[in-house]
């Protein structure tokens, strides 16, 4: 079994500790308090981190040493027998995701499109912009990455499942998997590589994949000249380096994205996850910050990259006045390939 | 042509009668494993009058009358079990007046719950009635004759508890008027403050008469309807959870599902909540009572809420599809469910059962327990699948099935819509005066014995 790489030495000599001063769920007296409380959960002592962490993923981000404070807690989480969200609805996660043998793929030569277990994602993967990969559509829970299940902090699941979707990827002789969801570019390369697992193709995050097509297809682009909010995910917390990828699409189609207090570092999450664990307290207590920023910032539009943030919020920001759209038919609209009615 | 197709041709014209084989072959069966058996006629009256002609003859004739709404109970209440005439009353169907001020309908006694709702959505918006999870075809007089229970029995008692009134053809052929509408021009009650005579019919599966009438309440269509689901893989705390959210006194409905089929509901029990409201206020402040009365279950880790975002059109269709959809998991499109009516406190024993019949009988299982009156009590379906071209399999099923129900009455439960077999079982172990009673009101009102026999046969 594949075990997380983690790096005792670098932590305990670590003198920022950011992983949980910066964390937006727990409040920490300084750097001894917090850096203690790593301390602890690396030993494997009890923590009360293992009882408060809401799992939104952003010590992965805060961590600037290279070392996996999120991955870190979830184990220490399972081994001690702990639940984050509620134990039937883990387990409904767990069940619902098994591999059953009902996937779907597509002409898949060198390059397969992800669309992993969301099929939302199967419609966006089209038009212009996915013309050369569209048919290569691959869907199921045999193409899913686990990642959600850190949210739960199952990570025996991840360790389980992770290398046999990479295997059946492998199997398909792909040189490039282009990753519809930053969960699966995540997964690929944040936690295959904490985990020490070889991939054998190569990810692409499909907005590396967008941001190429939307040159190539500049002409069309009729700049869109609006103000938008940008939802970020909890799953881009494993690819921060991915972030600046966003803001260069929006330049380029013409998208005013007004900085805003809960952006970048310091976003909110969806919340769904907070809910779930929680209760509704703090998930409306985030939702209505981070939708309040929204609307104070003038955005127009609520910009999305996770399919499942766009089903948790759109809705909320819809009653805000603010329309909820994909990033992907963002540009679609863009090329004139989608209707600004029509989101 | 015999004299009794003349006759009935004669009563509802030539279109209202048939003795054709492939028509029979239909009305012999119903969608549950009983055995079919074949009737004789099948007619199809229009009028009170005509139902009165009908019964009448048939009186005369000592032919069976198996009164029939859309034949969908799946307990083989309409199965001809001694031949005879079944009285299709879909053509029955008008809506004869809503007194929206005093929220009551009065329909015929073959109008559709479809019909009801659409007429409701586009005339009367701020009404509505109890819709069951039946298809939209299933007629009201039908489901008020077997006790039936829809989306606001948890608010307000079983659909028949909903009656206003009644007017039925006697068996011996009288029409008569129940409640209210026999003094006065109001569909206002049923029995109280007269002593209640719909008990005479509420209930009875057609063997004391035929309702060509109903009278039925309504009740406020708030604006806004949602829905919470709510899992748990403790069944032991089922009870308390139902406890706690009928104590809050302001929920629509209340379900309580599990099936192994899909995984993803594998080793859960599923507590959907339907609640209403006029504006955004009032249904976020219903949810956060919600939540806030099952959060010690969510700090247990014990139960929780799922995200139901991309579900809940579904949830929230009335009536609701997935029931159906159960039928075909095995292929073939068969389910049957007996329904027994138990305090929620049995939740956990018969959940316990459904699953050891499931795996002796080796048919796939699945249950959806509906509360009743804010928890008096609830429906517990005990649901099997089949496929209809494996008699093996149906056989599988009608002996789990009986199994089940003789748990269910050891258990101190009363059956809901029984079938034949479990009308007996339920006679058998009734206190002898209590059966004397019925088999007094049975024979009184019907002495010839031809409403739906073979049902409610009481023996002295
Ligand atoms: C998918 C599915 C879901 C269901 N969900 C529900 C539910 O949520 N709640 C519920 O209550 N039921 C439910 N049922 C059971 C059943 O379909 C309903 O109770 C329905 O109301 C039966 O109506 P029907 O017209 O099909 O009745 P039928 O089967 O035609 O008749 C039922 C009984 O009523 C008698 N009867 C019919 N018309 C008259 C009349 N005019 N006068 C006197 N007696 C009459 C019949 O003789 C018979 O004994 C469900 C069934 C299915 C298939
Ligand atoms: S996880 Fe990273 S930020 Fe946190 S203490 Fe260790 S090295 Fe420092
Ligand atoms: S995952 Fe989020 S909540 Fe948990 S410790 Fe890290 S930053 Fe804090």
């Amino acid at each position: 079994m594949h075990q997380l790489k983690f790096d005792q030495k670098v932590c305990a000599s670590c003198r920022s500790a950011d992983c949980l001063l910066k964390c937006q769920y727990m409040k920490f007296s300084g750097h001894k308090e917090a850096h203690g409380e790593m301390m602890k959960i690396m030993k494997g002592k009890d923590s009360r981190v293992l009882t408060e962490c809401m799992t939104c993923y952003a010590c992965e981000e805060y961590c600037t040493r290279g070392n996996h404070p999120f991955y870190l807690i979830s184990e220490r989480r399972e081994e001690k027998g702990m639940f984050t969200a509620p134990r039937p609805i883990t387990n409904q996660w767990i069940n619902m995701t098994k591999m059953q043998g009902k996937y779907l793929v597509g002409d898949v030569k060198d390059k397969a499109l992800s669309c992993c277990y969301i099929p939302d994602l199967g419609a966006l993967g089209t038009g212009e912009i996915f013309k050369d990969v569209a048919s290569a559509g691959v869907f199921g829970a045999e193409f899913m990455c686990p990642a959600v299940h850190t949210h739960f902090a199952r990570m025996s699941v991840i360790k389980e499942r992770l290398p046999v979707v990479i295997e059946n990827y492998r199997k398909l002789g792909v040189k490039e998997v282009i990753c519809l969801h930053d969960e699966c570019y995540g997964t690929l390369t944040s936690i295959a590589s904490a985990y020490g697992m070889e991939v054998p193709f190569k990810p692409v995050y499909y907005l590396d994949y967008v941001l190429q097509r939307m040159k190539e297809l500049k002409d069309k682009i009729k700049p869109l000249n609006i103000t938008i909010a940008y939802q970020r995910s909890c799953s881009n917390r494993l690819i921060p380096d991915k972030l600046p990828v966003v803001k260069k699409i929006f330049q380029l189609i013409g998208v005013k994205a007004p900085k805003r207090t809960y952006q970048d570092k310091n976003a909110l999450c969806c919340a769904e996850i907070l809910r779930s664990i929680s209760g509704y307290k703090l998930a409306d207590d985030v939702v209505k910050r981070n939708i309040d920023d929204m609307v104070k910032v003038g955005a127009e539009y609520c910009v999305f990259n996770c399919p499942a943030c766009q089903i948790s919020l759109s809705e909320k920001v819809a009653k805000r006045g603010l329309k909820p759209v994909h990033i992907i038919d963002l540009c679609k609209m863009a090329i004139g390939e989608k209707e600004r009615g029509t989101i | 042509m015999s004299d009794i197709r003349k006759s009935l041709v004669d009563i509802v014209g030539e279109r209202g009668v048939s003795d054709a084989p492939e028509e029979l072959w239909f009305y012999s069966r119903d969608p549950g494993v009983l055995a079919p058996h074949r009737p004789d006629y099948v007619v199809a009256p229009q009028t009170t009058e005509e139902v009165q002609k009908i019964v009448r003859l048939a009186n005369r004739q000592k032919i069976p009358v198996i009164p029939m709404g859309n034949g969908m109970s799946l307990a083989g209440l309409v199965i001809p079990l001694k031949g005879g005439i079944v009285m299709d009353m879909k053509r029955m169907n008008k809506i004869l007046q809503v007194n929206p001020m005093a929220r009551y309908v009065v329909v015929e006694g073959g109008t559709s719950q479809g019909a009801l709702k659409a007429y409701l959505q586009k005339n009367h918006p701020t009404l509505r009635h109890s819709i069951p999870d039946a298809p939209p075809a299933t007629t009201i007089a039908a489901n008020v004759s077997l006790h039936g229970q829809g989306r606001l029995t948890n608010q307000y008692g079983f659909n028949s508890d909903m009656v206003t009134g009644l007017e039925v053809v006697l068996p011996t052929g009288e029409i008569c008027l129940i409640g209210s509408p026999s003094i006065g021009p109001y569909w206002i009650s049923k029995g109280p403050t007269l002593p209640d005579l719909s008990g005479l019919f509420l209930g009875w599966l057609g063997c004391t008469g035929i309702i060509t009438k109903v009278g039925l309440k309504l009740y406020p269509n708030k604006k806004i309807r949602d829905a919470e689901l709510f899992v748990t893989d403790r069944v032991d705390l089922i009870p308390h959870i139902l406890y706690k959210l009928t104590h809050l006194e302001m929920l629509e409905d209340i379900n309580v599902w599990f099936q192994p089929k899909p995984l993803m509901f594998l080793g859960n029990f599923h507590i959907t909540i339907f609640f209403t409201g006029d504006t955004a206020e009032e249904i976020e402040f219903k949810r956060k009572m919600i939540w806030d009365t099952l959060q010690e279950y969510m700090d247990s880790k014990d139960g929780g809420f799922m995200a139901i975002q991309y579900m809940k059109s579904v949830l929230l269709e009335m009536p609701g599809r997935n029931i159906a959809d159960f039928a075909d998991v095995p292929k073939g499109g068969g389910f049957e469910y007996s329904g027994p009516i138990a305090p929620i406190e049995h939740f956990p024993q018969y959940a316990a059962k459904l699953v050891e019949l499931a795996a002796k009988y080796n048919v796939l299982y699945a249950s959806a327990a509906r509360l009743i009156s804010g928890g008096h009590a609830m429906m517990f379906s005990i649901s099997f699948a089949f496929n209809r071209n494996d008699p093996a399999m149906m056989e599988r099923v009608e002996n789990a099935l009986d199994e089940a129900m003789a748990f269910a009455l050891d258990m101190g439960g009363i059956p809901w819509k029984p079938n034949f077999k479990e009308q007996k079982m339920t006679l058998e172990r009734m206190e002898p005066n209590a059966r004397n009673l019925l088999l007094m009101i049975k024979n009184n009102l019907d002495p010839q014995g031809i409403m739906n026999p073979g049902n409610w046969e009481v023996n002295a």
